[in-house]
């Protein structure tokens, strides 16, 4: 059985190499693949929070993917139409610049983080799932019919967005970029889990009345990593719709919330890096499968029934082993 | 608005709501005897709507295409029941989302590879279709009005067969104590294969009679699967009752929302925002009406509280 901590130094290894070999051999194309699984990888690394953290199964996090995506599409394209964004009580113009896309998108997934974990934590258990599950519909639905922006042909930004210092039309700039993202908020979970929030949290999945007998809230617990979790997978939203420079009612739809949590169970519940291993083996099944056979979802049908029917903890638990506590 | 007009709407509201009770049925009974959540549900409703209509386009008989809808789906729910199902009776709940995903990911493409990617279409019966006049003057499709007497003949006989019958005292010490009736040397397992199938086949046929008025292409499952989880919600888990009034409830507020809310905005506002803050406001209001409910009832209308 291999440490946890060498298999995660591994996995960053390929982050860092694959992108500077094709940027090497000049392919671009890998570079772009390579982004694609770090957002992949940072979305899911925010459901981990709620899921494995917290215990929430939210079937809902394609909300906050979908919020953040839309938080660039509509700054972006009033910024691109020069059109105001609102006039009244004070203007607001849109604007092209990442740094405060990255904001909007965070406050506006904490503020529906919000909403919809005062809602959803009044059920638990199988009632939790459903009604994440009709939240995300409920945006979803919203956003088709929502006709200023585009309703269910989505919206196009002609030009990926700014930022200063970089030319974000490089692949390999725009890949720093996430990466980047992606460590840091790797790095502020490694954090979450040993300080003292994290251990209560943790308590409050396993033991909800212990924890409230030593006086905390495990409602209130919950409900913080739920915003943290949404923030996060909003963060990726923006950044996805970066990539593809475009935004569609497809980034809310319930596939999506499947396909995120499908990374994180791939990888490990509530490991650090599950998400990232999930996200990498996603998007390399999905380039390769899908190369083979236009019918690739079978396989990864196949393969993620075996991983919940045989495979306890995912593919770094059958690396690594049960997870141990303290290491 | 005239009287015509909200009496058709309310016949449709309560024809989708009872296509969405057979689904919600298998799916409550499912969760309410074995605790299992079966994402997967919308696919065997797929299954039955693309039997129909193969077996249809081969026969051109309609009778044949709903039994070898039921057949199907009932086969393939006793198959999946045996091969995967099982095995996740006793594990949590996210793995049993992450399965039944699975499954439809395998069930979806499964049949695009057979059917191909474009839609097949499945036909009403000559001597159904057409409208009939019905009393207070109102013309009537003769088809729905056959889908809201069959769906209530289903219920009716789902309703007997759980109160009255063994098998249905057998189904309900089931969602009391598994342990006790497998100790009082019931097959549990056989039950539990039954009860699936059961489930399985109300999807098909749901799928099938609803196959006629909708074209039949992959993903049709889903939209009715998500449907059906807010009927059970509202409903509360495991209550036939529940499922039954959750899906008239889902219906109806579908099926009027989307006709009266741009006409109720209209008095507030010019008719072009009310049009399509209308529109957006009646595709959510489903989902509005079950988040209303689980605040005031957080386990449905009719779920046992913990």
């Amino acid at each position: 059985m291999m440490r946890e901590y060498y298999l995660n130094t591994i996995i960053l290894g390929i982050f860092i190499i694959i992108p500077i070999w094709a940027f090497i051999m000049d392919e671009p194309f890998t570079i772009t693949l390579m982004t694609r699984a770090a957002i992949f990888a940072l979305a899911a690394v925010g459901l981990n929070i709620a899921l494995g953290l917290g215990g929430l199964v939210s079937l809902g996090h394609a909300t906050f993917f979908g919020i953040g995506g839309y938080s660039m599409g509509i700054l972006a394209y009033h910024a691109q139409t020069f059109t105001p964004l609102m006039e009244w009580p004070i203007l607001v113009s849109g604007s092209k610049l990442m740094p405060l896309i990255w904001i909007n998108a965070v406050i506006m997934s904490a503020v529906a983080g919000l909403l919809i974990g005062i809602l959803s934590l009044r059920t638990s258990g199988v009632y939790f799932i459903m009604i994440t599950l009709a939240f995300g519909q409920m945006f979803f639905f919203f956003s088709i019919s929502w006709s200023a922006y585009g309703g269910e042909d989505g919206l196009s930004i002609y030009i990926r967005n700014s930022f200063p210092g970089l030319n974000t039309l490089v692949p390999i700039h725009y890949y720093t970029l996430c990466i980047t993202l992606l460590c840091a908020v790797l790095w502020i979970n490694s954090r979450l889990i040993k300080s003292p929030f994290g251990i209560a949290l943790n308590a409050a999945r396993q033991v909800p009345a212990r924890v409230e007998t030593v006086g905390l809230n495990p409602v209130r617990l919950k409900l913080a990593a739920f915003i943290m979790s949404g923030t996060v997978t909003g963060l990726a939203g923006a950044l996805f719709a970066d990539l593809n420079r475009f935004v569609s009612p497809t980034m809310f739809s319930w596939q999506t919330s499947g396909e995120i949590m499908v990374f994180v169970i791939i990888g490990g519940v509530g490991r650090l890096f599950g998400p990232v291993v999930g996200a990498l083996v996603f998007v390399a099944l999905e380039h390769w499968l899908g190369g083979l056979s236009d019918f690739w979802h079978i396989y990864l049908g196949l393969l993620l029934l075996g991983i919940v029917l045989f495979g306890r903890g995912g593919l770094i638990g059958m690396i690594c082993g049960e997870a141990r506590l303290h290491e | 608005m005239t009287f015509v007009l909200l009496a058709e709407q309310i016949l449709n509201g309560i024809q989708f709501g009872i296509m969405l009770f057979l689904m919600a049925a298998g799916l409550t009974l499912i969760f309410g005897v074995m605790g299992l959540i079966n994402l997967a549900h919308g696919s065997l409703y797929m299954i039955g709507a693309f039997s129909a209509a193969a077996v249809a386009g081969m026969t051109g008989s309609f009778i044949l295409a709903l039994l070898a809808a039921l057949t199907a789906s009932a086969a393939a729910g006793a198959l999946v029941e045996l091969l995967v199902i099982r095995r996740l009776y006793n594990k949590d709940h996210l793995d049993q989302v992450l399965a039944t995903f699975a499954l439809i990911l395998i069930f979806s493409e499964g049949t695009r590879w057979i059917f191909g990617s474009f839609p097949l279409f499945l036909d009403i019966p000559d001597p159904l279709s057409g409208p009939v006049t019905i009393p207070g003057g109102i013309q009537y499709p003769l088809y729905r009005l056959v889908l809201i007497g069959a769906g209530l003949f289903i219920s009716i006989g789902l309703g007997f067969m759980i109160t009255k019958t063994r098998i249905g005292i057998q189904i309900r010490a089931g969602e009391n104590d598994r342990e006790m009736i497998a100790a009082l040397g019931i097959n549990i397992s056989g039950l539990y294969t039954l009860i699936f199938s059961l489930g399985a086949a109300l999807a098909g046929l749901a799928g099938a009679l609803v196959g006629a008025i909708q074209s039949v292409q992959v993903g049709m499952g889903e939209p009715v699967l998500i449907l059906a989880f807010v009927v059970i919600v509202i409903g509360g888990i495991g209550s036939i009752k529940g499922a039954l009034i959750g899906a008239l409830l889902v219906g109806l507020t579908d099926t009027l929302g989307s006709i009266f809310l741009p006409e109720l905005l209209k008095l507030v506002t010019d008719p072009s925002t009310a049009t399509s803050i209308g529109s957006s406001l009646s595709s959510m209001a489903i989902y509005i009406l079950m988040g209303a409910i689980l605040i005031w009832r957080p386990t449905g209308l009719f779920g046992i509280k913990p």
